[in-house]
């Protein structure tokens, strides 16, 4: 496309099928502690 | 929904349901904006205006590539999750994650801290090991087929009971491999009495050490002194740059906090940097909005440049060859978590519990001391099923001020502690703190964005 250039995501609607697993870091579990973002946790599925 | 925004001369698209991230040029970024809302000729006839430069059939041309990626649901993607919001409020949860308070005391005196000096408004205490064994114990009998079991040392200060936190980690690498579990550790601590022994066994047990210390000497030493009123600046910094250099496996973070006296909290991150950290955070303070240090309206414009002029110091060294990474702005935009993780959020409550010294059982370190927060304790179990209802209903659907929020899906409705601390209801908004979320999501996209258009 000429105009616009689209960055390489997580297909988030098929992790609907292949998610959920849990295995992930609990968000706030990391630096924050008084705060919640989940975008930066990385997903653990494949390391279970 | 999408949420278009222009930052360092970058037009950036995303869309909210699918998170797809599109770089655009000016003619697609006011198509994109005015999509839904014109009929295709008029839509065609303001580009025309707006930019006289490009050709009709140009603008059909990028039309047409808009209404592919619409197609290929990555643009104005619907909304598919909501339909399966009242199955995830009402999902089997299991444990997972323990903040384990081995220390309600202290040895620093910091006025901010939302913990009350480490006591969280009641008695002094350390926990023991008979304790904390019950609390790992607990954690695996109610942990499901979960395999990653994280455990947070925290306090007040866990190195005032540092003995007992080697003996626990002892006893849970004796019992996880029965469990087929693996304990990751994590270490939280002010740094005052990091010797030697600390430094070797952290460095070797713990997958994680967050380090307090809030950046420059004037700015650390205001906040976070000894009760005789000393300053910790001097006595932490040789102690974390030791264990810092030392350390060859695991994360650590360089974590400060930034009220309204220092606002300009990017000076502090350049000392960190000097002191030669690169793994930090730096958080908003949380506390009551009459307190002194309170972040105030005015100082949100000022954070929030400060957000920018961080991405661009991020930006800069990383072209130098010495990167650091900040906590918030990290994103893993292809690795990142599932749908179901960006729905539910944190898990406080239900996925993770705090546990006091007296192994009472709280939502979070954040409510510990709040007794209308109980949910029970180690020896009866969670006992409080209505409040663990209320926090399973936490997601990024829960509250109305959400559903025309682009950033829904990367804070999934925030934190609840910060809800009920701002608007007494743990359904509520706590706006300033979107504010800045919305700032920092927009920064840590930018740099994601300018990565992958320079190595182009």
């Amino acid at each position: 496309m000429k105009r616009i250039v689209t960055l390489k995501t997580r297909n988030l609607e098929e992790s609907k099928k292949n998610g959920g697993c849990g295995e992930c870091q609990t968000s706030c579990q990391s630096a924050c502690k008084t705060s919640c973002g989940v975008a930066n946790q990385k997903c653990e599925k494949a390391s279970k | 929904m999408i949420h278009c925004f222009q930052l360092k001369g970058y037009h950036i698209v995303l869309d909210t349901v699918s998170s797809s991230v599109h770089v655009v040029d000016e003619v697609a970024f006011d198509l994109i904006r005015r999509y839904e809302e014109l009929p295709r000729e008029e839509l065609v006839t303001e580009c025309l205006a707006l930019h006289p430069e490009v050709s009709k059939a140009e603008i059909e041309e990028c039309l047409a590539d808009i209404e592919e990626l619409r197609k290929e649901r990555k643009l104005f993607t619907p909304d598919l999750y909501r339909p399966n919001v009242e199955k995830i409020a009402k999902r089997e949860t299991v444990l997972k994650a323990m903040c384990l308070h081995v220390a309600h005391t202290c040895n620093l005196d910091c006025e901010y801290c939302f913990a009350a000096q480490g006591k969280y408004h009641g008695e002094r205490a350390l926990m023991s090991l008979k304790t904390g064994k019950k609390a790992l114990d607990f954690l695996i009998a109610n942990s499901g087929t979960r395999h990653n079991l994280e455990v947070d040392f925290f306090g007040g200060e866990p190195l005032m009971n540092w003995q007992m936190v080697k003996d626990l980690v002892a006893y849970a690498r004796e019992i996880e491999k029965e469990h087929g579990k693996r304990f990751r550790f994590t270490l939280t601590t002010n740094g005052m009495l990091i010797d030697d022994d600390v430094i070797d066994f952290a460095n070797r047990e713990m997958d994680n050490v967050v380090l307090s210390l809030d950046g420059r000497k004037s700015v650390n030493d205001r906040f976070r002194k000894t009760v005789g009123g000393v300053g910790s600046f001097d006595i932490i910094v040789p102690k974390f740059q030791k264990l810092v250099v030392e350390r060859k496996q695991g994360t650590y973070y360089m974590r400060g906090t930034f009220t309204h006296l220092n606002p300009d909290f990017v000076e502090d991150i350049k000392t960190m940097l000097e002191l030669g950290f690169d793994e930090l955070s730096m958080e908003p303070v949380v506390c009551a909005p009459s307190d002194p240090y309170a972040l105030t309206e005015a100082d949100k414009a000022v954070v929030m440049e400060q957000y920018e002029a961080l991405a661009d110091l991020m930006h800069e060294r990383a072209k130098m060859g010495k990167p650091f990474t900040f906590y918030h702005y990290m994103l893993d935009l292809e690795h990142g978590p599932c749908i179901y993780k960006r729905i539910s959020g944190c898990g406080s409550g239900t996925e993770y519990v705090a546990v006091t010294p007296n192994g009472d059982l709280y939502p979070c370190h954040q409510f510990v001391g709040d007794e209308r927060f109980k949910l029970g304790d180690l020896d009866s179990g969670i006992q409080n099923l209505d409040m663990q209802a209320q926090f399973k209903r936490c997601n990024a659907y829960s509250r109305p001020e959400c559903a025309d929020c682009w950033a829904r899906l990367f804070c999934s409705g925030g934190c609840a502690a910060n809800a009920f601390h701002a608007t007494g209801d743990l359904q509520g908004v706590y706006e300033y703190g979107c504010d800045l979320f919305k700032k920092r999501i927009e920064c840590a996209l930018y740099l994601k964005v300018a990565e992958q258009m320079e190595e182009e």
